[in-house]
C-alpha cells in the first residue's frame, strides 16, 4: 500500500543529527487507522481507501456512522479521509494501517495536508502583507486601509470591483498542502513520526501524511 | 508538563549524565571539532552568564570570554553531542541568574567574587548543600534524567 497515515500534530523539539547539528523536529502521532472502506473502480468509479482516526465518542456519533464504522470491526472515528490508491486489491475492510509503513518503504520524503490556526477576520496589511498608508503627513484613520479598490466609474458606467482582488477578510482554518517535508524519524512503539520543520495547523490538528508525491 | 509524547522523542536526545555548573562560574567547555576524518575537542574557558530553555533537550547555556581584549561569547545547547564536557574551574558568587551586565564590565571590575566553602577545581557534586540565594531557581541536577 502507498505510504499514508493519518495523525494529529503533537508539537515541537529538537533533535541533534549527524555531527550534533540541531535539527527542529515536529512530532506526530499517527495511526494506528482502520480501512473504513475500499472503493474501487467498479464500485465509486475511482480507487481509494477511507481511513478513520481517533476514536470519536459515543454521544457524538450518528447511527450510519455506527453501522459504516461496524463493517470495519470498531467505533466511529472524528477524522476520517480517503487516499487514492493505484492499487487497492491488497486491502481489505478492517485492516490496521500503522507508522510502519513508513518504515518498511524506506520512506525520506512526506507531504503533509492540514488545516491551519484560524487567525479571524483580518485586514489587508496581516492577510496579504499590504504595506498599509503613511503614518503622518496627514493621514487620519486610514493608516491600515488598502487604498483604492478600484475606480472609473465615469466612462461608461457599472464599473465594480474586479473578481479576486485581495480585501480583508477571514484568515487561517484552510486546507494547506506541504511537500517533500524530510521524515527524520518513526517511532513504532508509540506511533509517532518525526519530520523536520514546521507543518500546518495548531497542536492536536489532524494531519494527513503521505509519501512525497514529487521526490523519492 | 511536557506532552508524553514529546518527552519520549527528548529522552532519547538528552544527555544522562548533565554537567552540573551554575551561573557565575568559570567553566571549560570541551567542543568536539570534526576535521576531516579526526576528532578532537576544543576547550573554550569562560564565564557562564546565562542559562536558558529551562529542562529537556531545548536547554542552552553562554560562555563569555574575553580574546585579544574583545568579548566572546558562545551559546551551547546542553545536550549537545559537541558539547564534550563542561568542567568547573571556580566557582563564581552571584545575585543574578542572568550576569548580562558583565558585558559593559572593564578591567577589575569584570571579576565575580569566589564562592566560598567550595574546594577549588571540584566538579560541584558537593553544591547541593550551599547557600539558596546564589543557586539558579531550576538546576538540571535535580531532575531525573529521562525527563
Amino acid at each position: 500500500m502507498k505510504a499514508a497515515i493519518l495523525g494529529t500534530k503533537v508539537g515541537m523539539t529538537r533533535i541533534f543529527g549527524e555531527g550534533g547539528i540541531t535539527v527542529p523536529v515536529t512530532v506526530i502521532q499517527a495511526g494506528p487507522c482502520r480501512v473504513l472502506q475500499v472503493k474501487t473502480k467498479e464500485t465509486d468509479g475511482y480507487e481509494a481507501v477511507q481511513l478513520g482516526f481517533a476514536d470519536k465518542k459515543k454521544t457524538r456519533c450518528t447511527r450510519p456512522e455506527i453501522g459504516h464504522a461496524k463493517k470495519a470491526g470498531g467505533l466511529p472515528n472524528k477524522f476520517v479521509r480517503e487516499v487514492r490508491l493505484s492499487d487497492p486489491s491488497d486491502i481489505k475492510v478492517g485492516d490496521e494501517v500503522k507508522v510502519d509503513l513508513f518504515e518498511e518503504q524506506q520512506i525520506k520524503f512526506v507531504d503533509i495536508v492540514g488545516t491551519t490556526i484560524g487567525k479571524g477576520y483580518q485586514g489587508v496589511m496581516k492577510r496579504w502583507n499590504f504595506a498599509g498608508q503613511e503614518a503622518s503627513h496627514g493621514t487620519e484613520r486610514k493608516h491600515r486601509a488598502p487604498g483604492s479598490i478600484g475606480g472609473g466609474g465615469s466612462r461608461g458606467g457599472g464599473m465594480a470591483v474586479k473578481r479576486g482582488r485581495k480585501m480583508s477578510g477571514h484568515m487561517g482554518h484552510e486546507r494547506c498542502t506541504v511537500r517533500n517535508l524530510v521524515l527524520v524519524g518513526v517511532d513504532k512503539d508509540r506511533g509517532l513520526l518525526l519530520v523536520k520543520g514546521a507543518v500546518p495547523g495548531p497542536q492536536g490538528g489532524f494531519l494527513i501524511v503521505s509519501r512525497a508525491k514529487t521526490k523519492a | 508538563m511536557k506532552n508524553k509524547y514529546i518527552a519520549a522523542v527528548e529522552a532519547a536526545q538528552v544527555k544522562t549524565e548533565i554537567p552540573s555548573f551554575e551561573i557565575g562560574d568559570e567553566v571549560e567547555v570541551g567542543v568536539r571539532i570534526i576535521e576531516g576524518t579526526k576528532e578532537r575537542t576544543q576547550p573554550f574557558i569562560g564565564t557562564v552568564i546565562a542559562r536558558r530553555g529551562g529542562i529537556g533537550v531545548g536547554a542552552m547555556f553562554t560562555v563569555r570570554r574575553i580574546v585579544n581584549n574583545e568579548g566572546v561569547e558562545r551559546v551551547f545547547p546542553l545536550h549537545s553531542p559537541r558539547v564534550a564536557h563542561v568542567k568547573v574551574q571556580r566557582k563564581g558568587k552571584t545575585r543574578r541568574a542572568k550576569l548580562y551586565y558583565l558585558r559593559d564590565r572593564v578591567g577589575k571590575s569584570r571579576r565575580l567574587r569566589e564562592r566560598k566553602n567550595i574546594a577549588r577545581g571540584t566538579e560541584a557534586e558537593s553544591v547541593s548543600g550551599d547557600a539558596p540565594a546564589v543557586r539558579p531557581s531550576r538546576t538540571m541536577e535535580a531532575e531525573p534524567a529521562g525527563v
